[in-house]
């Protein structure tokens, strides 16, 4: 085939055809072995555009080092050949200072203008070109690269592509790599309906141990198979569904688990002031929302006086999160509870008072919208674990509120504080005869419950709105946690977070989130029928308290 | 029988003031000095609504002890049963001229009614709808409630809970409730024009008459044995129970009377202010109601009635000239009230002995009771 019959024939045929022909002409050109090959330069300093198209893919599968370079230059254009004819087919890559030999990459004097002609593309060299770009990967020394350039095959199933991926495999020797090319393979052969039966019925095992959605949209799309194949196809799709149907449950007990710990962190510390204290805080919410607002206002300053910190930012919002929503909860017991102890229910009316007032001063200071509190860099992202995408942050704040639970417990269990605060709540009589200074303790209880309250305020400003409402989202769910848990028990707390949290998650992809909710408050309503002393760990009168 | 000349006070009041308003709007002349605009109708007949609210919470937190915060669930849920009479009654004049559907649901393109909205082309369906849905609710929640003995604050997360759950569904479109807009543009109810004044005019007596009705049945009821045996359950739960009672039985019955009388009054209000939508059901409003009772009085009836109307004056009043000061002041009255004012309004003035409510002694128990046990 001449340059100039080629040049007509492409011309005519090319949009029709071209997918076949380059498939043809790639098989040719794999099919030479590598010695006996024309050189791949010189093929794309060819006129023709078939042979430009066939040499980027040779020089893409040859493992030439500058066949990157090349390619790029292609692309972008900045590919010179010779205008005339030469029997060594020169070839340059413009850069920003002059021409480079595009076979060595050095630097050469700039040749004549008028003897250069940019190698232009069509259609045919770009899709040659991406591919080649693709394959090029696949001849990368890190695996991981390879890994992206295999899955980027699998994805777009060219139909050309086939050869190359062959090759690939044959060298491959990482068993994760050579997986995703068999399965590029596999979806090529399928797409492009070449392929004997067994080469099919094989290709289609391959897709269904992948057993993702995408292998099953895959296969749901091939139409006109044999019997044999198709019969394959629909069984390979009922195991693929039967996969991803465990993996979407595994899915949903880790958003359970998230939730859950989202709830825990908003309930750790309504756990201390309602559960260890009794008192009904309803502006426990308001509390989260300082520590959400203080986590602002700590990046703001630190955006202001030390940008180099701002990474860190997290890391000083929870100590001042903590300070600022415990004084603000000493400040409330001192002046305001205190003086309903033993009133439960007005309690909860004053305290209810208070989180109106809270939020309108929120809303006053800060303005009724969101404030933009930005995530660091090492919070965001996501891993996968098999067949499941955990998002960073979530997987942080799952760390955190174990945390801050654990962290809790310790100071109870064996801190100073913590042993005042058991003494006081076990016989505050007997704690103040003891030389314990029972007012001071209730204010300094109700003020590290706050402070847990602020803590978990940051977590939830990474991923919540931080608006002045942020709390009253909260608010109900935490009151829910703890007396499912069981009153005045943090192992109780955590477990009506994780049962909340998982349940909640379960229901909603069957109902939505809406019945979802509803669904677990009706479920609460029967366990408390069936677990009347979870609810109710004071005997005897107190319990009508 | 100072709490008769306490009756007969709040009947004249409530009676004689709507009858009043009525009168002045009506008989005078638009521009006369006494004139009263069609607006204050519509408003005096939002708060009597508001006080018939006030009247069915202080049925169960004054008399019984229960603090409920979903008590706007049972008045929305009746506001519903009424909006869909109303919205059924619009017929063929909706936007979308569909007979029988109503506009949202052509709107989301439903082409078939929903079965629970059969009947409620019927006026007598509806009214029975008012009573009964909040009523079969408040039955089965308050019989799994009190049933397992989840009372005191427990109880009133859960009411919380449940009004908030409500809230959620009522938001959903597919409920087939209207979703996020609820219902609204009624035109007439039972053959009278809403736009009419005389309708307004109406519907204000109408509701001063139910607020009364309501009021007098109350007092009447916590006046005989059942409402004493409930006071008994408010202060001493297990002590009334070892006499033989049986709590339970006596909250549920007033938990599901209760609930009606909140329904009826949920009923009466939308077809006055024209539009029902789920943010009535948010736990924000039940707790407001709560406060109503407390500003003025709890277990004096009169009382509730007193603080929905005051305090829903001063909201009027603070919305319009100081919208931003209205939180910081309804906080402070919540605040204020239960620290300084337990008794509230009636009990200030009434002095002591009048509202009954033994503030003191349980709270000196329940302290006591906190010591021995921890």
């Amino acid at each position: 085939m001449t340059p100039m019959q080629s040049k007509i024939a492409a011309g005519g045929r090319c949009l029709r055809s071209c997918g076949l022909v380059l498939a043809l002409l790639l098989a040719a050109a794999l099919a030479w072995p590598a010695p006996a090959r024309a050189d791949p330069f010189a093929a794309i300093a060819a006129t023709n555009f078939d042979a430009v198209a066939d040499g980027v893919r040779a020089l893409a599968v040859s493992g030439n080092p500058r066949a990157a370079a090349v390619i790029a230059a292609l692309r972008d254009g900045r590919l010179y050949a010779w205008r005339w004819p030469r029997p060594d087919a020169p070839l340059f890559i413009r850069t920003d200072s002059g021409f480079a030999d595009a076979r060595t990459g050095a630097k050469v004097s700039a040749p004549p203008p008028l003897n250069l002609r940019r190698v232009i593309v069509n259609d045919s060299v770009r899709a040659a070109i991406e591919t080649a770009e693709g394959a090029l990967d696949l001849f990368s020394p890190q695996p991981a690269a390879r890994r992206r350039a295999a899955e980027a095959l699998y994805q777009s199933a060219a139909p050309g592509a086939l050869p190359l991926i062959e090759r690939a495999l044959a060298k491959e020797r990482d068993a994760g790599v050579a997986r995703v090319l068999r399965e590029a393979k596999a979806a090529t052969l399928l797409k492009s309906g070449s392929g004997d039966i067994p080469a099919r019925l094989a290709a289609v095992a391959e897709l269904a141990a992948r057993a993702d959605l995408s292998a099953r949209s895959l296969l749901a799309s091939l139409q006109g198979q044999p019997p044999t194949v198709a019969s394959a196809i629909s069984a390979a799709i009922a195991t693929i569904d039967r996969r991803l149907e465990l993996w979407g449950l595994l899915e949903n007990v880790y958003y359970g688990i998230s939730l859950g710990a989202v709830l825990l962190l908003a309930a750790s510390g309504l756990a201390i002031t309602f559960g260890v204290m009794g008192v009904i805080n309803m502006a426990h919410g308001e509390m989260v929302m300082v520590g959400a607002y203080t986590t602002f206002v700590v990046q703001q300053l630190i955006a202001a006086f030390a940008p180099a910190l701002t990474e860190l930012g997290l890391l000083f919002a929870i100590p001042a999160a903590f300070v600022v929503a415990g004084l603000l909860g000493m400040a409330i017991e001192r002046t305001l509870i205190r003086f309903l102890y033993g009133r439960p229910l007005e309690t909860l009316l004053a305290t209810w008072g208070l989180s109106l007032i809270l939020q309108q001063a929120v809303r006053s200071i800060f303005g009724p919208t969101n404030q933009n509190v930005t995530s660091p860099d090492w919070m965001s992202g996501a891993v996968s674990l098999g067949g499941l995408t955990l998002t960073v942050n979530r997987l942080w704040i799952i760390a955190f509120a174990i945390l801050v639970l654990a962290a809790l417990m310790a100071v109870l269990r064996w801190g100073g504080l913590g042993r005042n605060i058991r003494a006081v709540m076990q016989n505050r009589r007997m704690a103040a005869a003891m030389g314990i200074r029972t007012p001071w303790i209730d204010a300094l209880t109700f003020g590290l419950g706050s402070g847990i309250a602020g803590i978990a305020g940051v977590a939830l400003s990474q991923i919540d709105n931080v608006s002045p409402n942020l709390g009253q989202n909260y608010i109900i769910d935490s009151f829910l946690v703890v007396v499912v848990g069981g009153v005045g028990n943090l192992w109780g707390t955590l477990f009506g977070a994780m049962l909340l949290g998982v349940v909640d998650k379960f229901v909603e992809p069957f109902e939505g989130a809406v019945l979802a909710k509803i669904i677990v408050l009706v479920f609460l309503i029967l366990f408390i029928q069936r677990r009347p002393g979870g609810m109710f760990p004071l005997k005897g009168r107190a319990a009508e308290a | 029988m100072r709490a008769d000349r306490l009756t007969i006070a709040t009947l004249a009041c409530v009676l004689g003031g709507a009858a009043l308003l009525a009168a002045l709007n009506l008989l005078t002349p638009a521009g006369s000095a006494v004139h009263v605009p069609s607006f204050v109708i519509s408003l005096v007949g939002k708060y009597l609504c508001y006080a018939i609210l006030a009247v069915a919470i202080d049925l169960v937190w004054g008399y019984a002890g229960i603090l409920t915060l979903g008590h706007a669930a049972f008045f929305a849920l009746g506001g519903y049963a009424m909006g869909m009479y109303l919205m059924r009654e619009i017929g063929a004049r909706g936007v979308y001229a569909n007979p029988v559907l109503p506009d949202f649901m052509v709107f989301i393109g439903w082409n078939k009614l929903p079965w629970y909205w059969y009947g409620f082309d019927h006026f007598w369906f509806a009214l029975a709808m008012v009573a009964l849905v909040p009523g079969v609710l408040a039955w089965v929640f308050g019989w799994f409630a009190f049933r397992s003995r989840v009372s005191g604050v427990y109880l009133s997360i859960i009411t919380q809970a449940l009004t908030y759950a409500l809230m959620l569904a009522f938001f959903r479109n597919d409920m087939g409730f209207g979703g996020n807009n609820g219902m609204t543009d009624f035109k007439d109810i039972a053959g009278f024009p809403l736009n009419r004044e005389t309708t307004s005019v109406g519907l204000m007596l109408i509701t001063a008459a139910v607020l009364a009705t309501a009021f007098v049945l109350a007092r009447a009821a916590m006046r005989t044995r059942f409402g004493k045996v409930l006071v008994a359950i408010r202060d001493a739960e297990a002590r009334t129970r070892f006499l033989g009672y049986r709590p339970e039985a006596y909250k549920l019955a007033v938990w599901v009377a209760s609930a009606v009388i909140a329904g009826i009054g949920g009923a009466l209000y939308v077809p006055q202010v024209g539009i029902i939508n789920p943010s009535e059901f948010a736990p924000g409003n039940s707790i407001e109601a709560v406060i109503w009772v407390a500003v003025g009085g709890r277990a004096t009836l009169a009382g509730a009635i007193l603080g929905a109307v005051l305090v829903n004056l001063g909201k009027t009043w603070f919305t319009s000239a100081l919208p931003e000061l209205w939180l910081f002041a309804i906080g402070l009255l919540f605040i204020l009230v239960t620290v300084f004012l337990p008794r509230g309004i009636i009990g200030l003035v009434a002095g002591r002995g009048a509202a009954a409510l033994p503030e003191h002694e349980p709270a000196a128990a329940n302290s006591a009771a906190r010591e021995a046990t921890g």
